[in-house]
């Protein structure tokens, strides 16, 4: 799998590199328009993350000329303005999906693998790990073949957890992920751990065969046991 | 009031003041005029009865004027003699056909003397005169004839003439009624050959595209201020992150890093908040919907529902009417969830929210520290009744600011030992 990183902020995109190499994808960067431009005229690549503000033009051109020439890359816009009105136009563009800076690492996983999943792999796929098998389609679990009831949110937190395997999940991110933007507010994420604290029994129940560790009381890691 | 109807205010004052001065001058002119005539007759008659009187004494019996409009009376010896035509305005009695007795009526009065035959004679003539009642009566109502047709014809030409000539300026004040800064539209225009008009519409062309120009650069400057806090955050978060995963820190080492990254998460949720007010105040909320805020307060609910079991929270509803405002959606949402967050993260545990929805009103009360908090502040920004440093002090702040942009009234009160924040349109 590759991607292509077009962030003109050296430092953001070295993250992004760093951390989706973890993930075993082949990341290449641009850092400007015409290198943008130039990458994506030469080569073919599974993704994009675009940030739109860049300097040398803006990023929504490189959508547009991306679309025009009937390219279907999936593209993740990586901006710094929140609103819906940008989302729109982004998306109206042909964005697959539209991540507002910051971002925690783990959401940008989640949605590059999620994007993915959508786009390439048209045979569906249980999302396994441990002895999970996960429909996200139909939102349902299995373990040995045996259906699993999780309400909406353990729901979205095994996804969550699923599409970070082995990597931190900070609290913050969890609470943003699965409870929404407006959760920001909370005093300290208190009930995640009430949440996770149920899942963990859950599964334990059904010998699920994962763990949710913490890590330094600031998230949480998923591996297999 | 009106253009027109102002106009046709001054014209219509004005009006009357000239025709008043106007009637005046006219009555005395005609009066004069009048009299000259008289007094050339009556000195035509001087000269006849004179004339006559030379040829038949008989003339010379006439004494009073009873019978004719002549007398002629003998000056004795040494009494004052002058030929001097004197002409004098006075009244006699007089019985038309038509009057039923005698009445007083202005005569113009000649009264000079002649010699005939080595005798003086005193002589009076009268011819009878316009009564200036009759005079001003007539000329009066001629007049008020003439102003209410004036009027008439002002108010009509008004009406259809200027109506026409200010067609371009209405039409004009009309597209500046609805123009709205930042919606995109076209500037107004009109066609017209009128060069105020003309003159007009440059000077709003003028002004509309500086307040543009401006707005752009403030929308730009907050996308902007945005975009440049917003990435060295998410570089500073995302390092933290990695390095977290990374592990090989000692507990210390860690625990110091998560503190780091409360934070700038503190520091980032501050910035978006700011920006979300700043752009609130700014009115870059453009799109409005009907919300019906009953179904958004449940799903409001909903997605907090987690966070009030935390703290054992019991949160009830009573709807009695369904709530509706055109408003943007997004800002409903948001003003919406800052009000209940506020009522459960400044809540004590097992403590209670109780939201009651009516036609215009709705109130989201809750428990809390027993003491009414400061009215004054509690809606300003950087507020904080208590140290908790998690929260931005902006939340109360922007509710107040999306409240005072749609007009909706957002007011504090403390009552039964419960916080009330209610909000009404």
């Amino acid at each position: 799998m590759k991607i292509l990183v077009v962030e003109d902020e050296k430092d953001l995109s070295e993250l992004i590199v760093q951390s989706l190499s973890k993930e075993k994808y082949v990341v290449e960067t641009a850092c400007d328009f015409h290198a943008a431009m130039e990458k994506i005229g030469s080569y073919q690549y599974d993704c994009i993350l675009l940030d739109i503000g860049l300097p040398g033009g803006d990023g929504l051109e490189v959508l547009k000329s991306l679309r025009e020439e009937g390219k279907s890359e999936n593209i993740i816009i990586i901006s710094a303005k929140d609103s819906i009105e940008d989302k729109i136009t982004g998306l109206n563009l042909g964005a697959d999906d539209y991540l507002t800076k910051p971002f925690h690492i783990a959401e940008l996983n989640a949605r590059v693998k999620a994007l993915l999943r959508r786009k390439k792999l048209e045979s569906r796929q249980n999302l396994e790990f441990g002895n999970i098998s996960m429909d996200i389609d139909d939102r349902q679990v299995f373990i040995h073949n045996e259906k699993v009831d999780l309400n909406r949110k353990e729901f979205d937190i095994l996804n969550y957890f699923l599409f970070n395997k082995n990597r931190l999940v900070s609290k913050m991110s969890l609470a943003e992920h699965v409870w929404g933007d407006n959760i920001d507010q909370a005093d300290n994420f208190d009930f995640v751990y009430y949440q996770i604290k149920n899942l963990r029994k859950k599964l334990k129940e059904v010998d699920a065969g994962i763990e949710i560790e913490s890590v330094y009381g600031t998230g949480y890691r998923v591996r297999e046991q | 009031m009106k253009l027109l109807n102002q106009s046709v205010k001054h014209l219509s004052i004005s009006l009357l003041l000239i025709i008043g001065v106007w009637g005046t001058v006219l009555f005395f002119n005609i009066v004069d005029e009048v009299k000259e005539n008289v007094d050339e007759g009556l000195e035509n008659y001087k000269r006849q009865i004179v004339f006559r009187a030379h040829q038949d004494t008989a003339v010379l019996k006439q004494m009073n004027l009873n019978e004719n409009f002549y007398s002629i009376q003998e000056i004795g010896k040494g009494e004052y003699f002058d030929t001097v035509n004197i002409f004098t305005d006075t009244m006699i009695r007089v019985q038309d056909a038509d009057d039923v007795a005698p009445r007083l009526a202005p005569v113009r009065m000649l009264k000079t003397a002649f010699e005939d035959g080595g005798k003086k004679y005193r002589l009076k003539i009268i011819n009878p005169m316009i009564e200036n009642e009759d005079l001003i009566e007539r000329l009066f109502e001629n007049m008020i004839w003439l102003y209410i047709s004036l009027i008439f014809a002002i108010v009509l030409i008004n009406n259809i003439v200027l109506r026409r000539v200010w067609r371009p300026f209405y039409n004009l004040l009309a597209q500046m009624k609805a123009y709205r800064l930042g919606k995109g539209e076209s500037l107004p225009e009109v066609k017209t050959k009128t060069k105020e008009f003309i003159d007009l519409q440059k000077a709003i062309d003028t002004l509309l595209r500086h307040n543009i120009r401006i707005y752009e650069q403030q929308k730009s400057f907050i996308g902007n201020a945005a975009h440049e806090l917003q990435t060295p955050l998410a570089i500073v978060i995302n390092k933290l992150e990695l390095l977290i995963e990374k592990g090989e820190l000692s507990e210390d080492q860690a625990h110091s890093i998560v503190k780091t990254m409360q934070i700038i998460e503190r520091l980032t949720r501050l910035n978006k908040s700011l920006l979300l007010l700043s752009k609130i105040e700014n009115r870059q909320f453009i799109q409005e919907q009907e919300v019906d805020f009953n179904t958004l307060i449940a799903e409001e609910i909903e997605s907090l529902q987690d966070v009030a079991d935390f703290k054992k929270i019991k949160i009830s509803v009573v709807e009695n009417k369904r709530f509706t405002k055109t408003i943007n959606f997004s800002l409903a949402h948001i003003l919406v969830s800052n009000l209940l967050r506020n009522a459960l993260f400044h809540n004590i545990e097992k403590g209670n929210v109780y939201i009651s929805i009516q036609k215009n009103k709705l109130t989201i009360s809750n428990t809390g520290i027993k003491k009414p908090l400061d009215r004054d502040h509690i809606f300003k920004s950087f507020y904080k009744s208590s140290s908790k440093s998690e929260n931005t002090g902006l939340g109360l702040a922007i509710a107040k600011a999306i409240a005072d942009i749609y007009g909706i009234s957002i007011n504090y009160y403390f009552r039964n030992e419960h916080h009330h924040f209610e909000i009404k349109i």
